[in-house]
């Protein structure tokens, strides 16, 4: 399923997208960034010797050191691309399109849970998805939406008893 | 012959009426699992294990590892009926399995894929059994500097053995211990990597983790293509698996050869996947007219299966004689264990026989079961990929955030599980490893303890680690193993090459 370099390498001639080189410089940075925190947290909570052996950050501080070592020659790798490479895509801007149009309202979603609770959020994502990608038409769509959340509900509410976020629907319902 | 008898009381235990029915649930949901895009065996074992919690060790554990054998037999479905593959370790049977369903063989393609999985799962059971006790007995005279040199030398096989480029397998391995490290220092109680933040104290669950680089990663992987599923109809009947079964008897070398680089690749940490893809490699590269691969040859489906299978078996055996596993999902599996209450390691063995034998035994059953079930069941199964992606697609969000949410009661996880979603859709995509990461988020801590644990002993001497043969035999291992592309490269070198 994934999207291989051949395919890539091909499309970068008639498509745009960020590039795999600029894609992977940003990630070698970020981890070498997540290393440097380690590092300096290590430090704060003491990365030598006590009297009771190494302390709390001794172990953390050298994965941090390798992690920033790892990733400086990861970095250096992405740099030395030239040429035909240099124009391999990450992806192309439609396909980030796609992506995003599946990321965002997951994150929506994610952001809602605390408020409206899991079972009608999901009931609502089911039927956006159904109705924005699957061409379903909304009377099909919401009850699907609201099976399948109510499923979900009987199955770990009820039969596993495991207290998923409830909102005010499930309070109103006495639950 | 004290294994046969342990291995019958496990049989006892397995096939207690609960274990049983247990076991049919596991096969059927791993399938599912292997069968849809996005939910694999490490993530849906990641979901389901909270669920777990109240049910007898053995029991949750018989579930799970069966999710795991059905997740094996789910991949290679998609992979002959629809050119998809369902798991990683089914990439290398779409080559001959898709062409064959093109040619209408997909019953053949489908009976051989299953029986030689089943036959490469068998024969890595049979291995575990005689093996297993064995490396446990052997490993109750480590202390803490040989239980380190086996975590470093597993460790080093991913980034000896990785494909890619193996500074991406050590950053993504550090990234993972880096993670683990967050939250309390289980020694002095210290707070690590929180930066004020009461959520992070609790640290940051594997479980979380692996839902959202395996699952939510893998939805927005497939959504990049804008899925539809064209497939070839799946039709097993009974002439058709006894007309294969006669003819797959003479590919027996075949089996045994894949069976046996199944085993060793799920032993080291190397893992299902590149075991059928070598495996695949080695019977094309073998036979008497390679150019016939990749047009419907059953070889090409039997040898990825019998390996992918071994391999996924075999990776079971460190996670229960060492407590070092050999792939993701084995990872989440002794995850388990630890939530279970009880402690991987070779003590399991001594301390815990009931559960050993009763899962080594349910991997005898599991995988009969798993064949039986498969076999009768392929139509109904590939029946689900007929279901539009809209729908497979949000449910499994859905169950991805109620799995990430269950770990810790948590919605904060959830919100973690969002961000490695990103996190894992674009270091696939970059071709970092996954796996080192997960393994080294699962072993972060009793990695910590058992350096730490040494170092105390030698006071501060990194001596210790080469300090007697034993843990300086593992330790060198390791270090060739680390250094193995290097070496390769070397020797390459220094050889004259032909004109």
């Amino acid at each position: 399923m994934s999207v291989t370099t051949n395919e890539t390498l091909t499309e970068a001639t008639t498509k745009h997208g960020p590039s795999v080189k600029g894609m992977e410089i940003a990630t070698a940075v970020a981890l070498m960034a997540a290393g440097g925190i380690a590092v300096m947290d290590s430090l704060r909570v003491g990365a030598g010797w006590s009297s009771d052996g190494p302390q709390s950050g001794y172990f953390p501080f050298w994965l941090g050191v390798l992690l920033m070592a790892a990733s400086l020659v990861n970095l250096a790798s992405a740099l030395r691309v030239r040429g035909k490479a240099a124009g391999a895509l990450f992806a192309t801007w439609p396909q980030l399109r796609l992506v995003a149009s599946v990321f965002v309202p997951t994150a929506i979603y994610v952001a809602v849970i605390p408020f409206i609770g899991i079972y009608v959020s999901s009931a609502v994502l089911i039927a956006f998805f159904m109705i924005r990608f699957g061409e379903f038409r909304s009377v099909v769509s919401l009850p699907s939406g609201a099976l399948a959340a109510g499923i979900a509900f009987a199955v770990f509410e009820l039969w596993f008893l495991v207290a998923l976020p409830k909102g005010p629907l499930e309070t109103y319902l006495g639950y | 012959m004290e294994e046969i008898n342990l291995l019958m009381q496990g049989f006892g235990v397995a096939l207690q009426p609960e274990n049983l029915i247990l076991m049919v649930v596991g096969i059927v949901l791993g399938v599912l699992i292997g069968v849809l895009p996005g939910l694999g065996g490490a993530n849906g074992i990641a979901i389901l294990l909270p669920l777990t919690f109240a049910m007898p060790p053995v029991s949750a554990i018989i579930m799970l590892s069966c999710i795991y054998w059905g997740a094996l037999f789910g991949g290679a479905i998609t992979s002959i009926l629809f050119n998809i593959p369902g798991e990683p370790w089914s990439v290398a049977t779409t080559f001959d399995g898709y062409p064959m369903a093109q040619q209408g063989r997909a019953g053949e393609a489908l009976t051989a894929a299953f029986t030689s999985s089943f036959v490469g799962a068998l024969i890595a059971v049979v291995m575990i059994t005689f093996v297993a006790p064995m490396v446990a007995q052997f490993a109750l005279k480590f202390g803490p500097p040989e239980f380190f040199a086996v975590m470093f030398l597993s460790f080093a096989c991913f980034i000896g053995l990785s494909k890619g480029a193996p500074f991406k397998a050590i950053a993504a391995m550090m990234f993972g211990f880096i993670l683990a490290g967050v939250g309390m220092d289980g020694v002095t109680g210290q707070l690590r990597m929180t930066f004020g933040s009461m959520e992070l104290m609790r640290g940051i669950d594997f479980l979380v983790v692996v839902i959202g680089l395996f699952g939510l990663s893998e939805i927005f992987q497939s959504i990049e293509d804008g899925l539809s599923f064209k497939g070839a109809k799946a039709k097993i009947n009974l002439r058709t698996v006894i007309d294969t079964w006669k003819i797959l008897p003479r590919h027996w070398a075949l089996a045994l050869r894949s069976s046996a680089i199944g085993c060793w690749m799920g032993i080291t940490p190397a893992g299902a996947t590149p075991a059928s893809f070598m495996s695949y490699g080695v019977a094309r590269s073998m036979s008497k007219d390679p150019t016939s691969f990749g047009k419907g040859r059953i070889e090409g489906v039997i040898a990825p299966e019998t390996a992918a299978h071994a391999a996924g078996t075999s990776a079971l055996l460190p996670m229960l004689a060492l407590g070092v596993p050999g792939s993701p999902t084995a990872a989440v599996l002794l995850g388990g264990l630890i939530m279970w209450g009880l402690q991987p390691g070779p003590m399991l063995f001594v301390e815990q026989k009931d559960f050993v034998w009763g899962l080594i035994a349910s991997m005898y059953l599991g995988n009969i079961v798993g064949l039986i079930i498969v076999l009768a069941a392929v139509p109904w199964f590939a029946a689900i990929l007929r279901v539009p992606f809209s729908i497979i697609a949000a449910v499994i969000l859905m169950v991805c955030a109620i799995g990430a949410y269950t770990v810790n009661s948590a919605e904060f996880d959830v919100v973690l599980m969002l961000i490695f979603g990103v996190i894992g859709y674009v270091m696939k995509k970059l071709d970092y490893p996954l796996a080192p990461l997960i393994l080294a988020l699962v072993l972060g801590d009793r990695t910590e303890e058992s350096f730490r644990q040494a170092l105390l002993i030698s006071e501060g001497s990194l001596a210790v680690f080469f300090s007697n043969w034993l843990v300086g035999g593992i330790m060198v291992a390791g270090l060739t193993m680390l250094f193995y592309p290097a070496i390769i490269k070397l020797m390459g070198a220094m050889k004259p090459r032909p004109a």
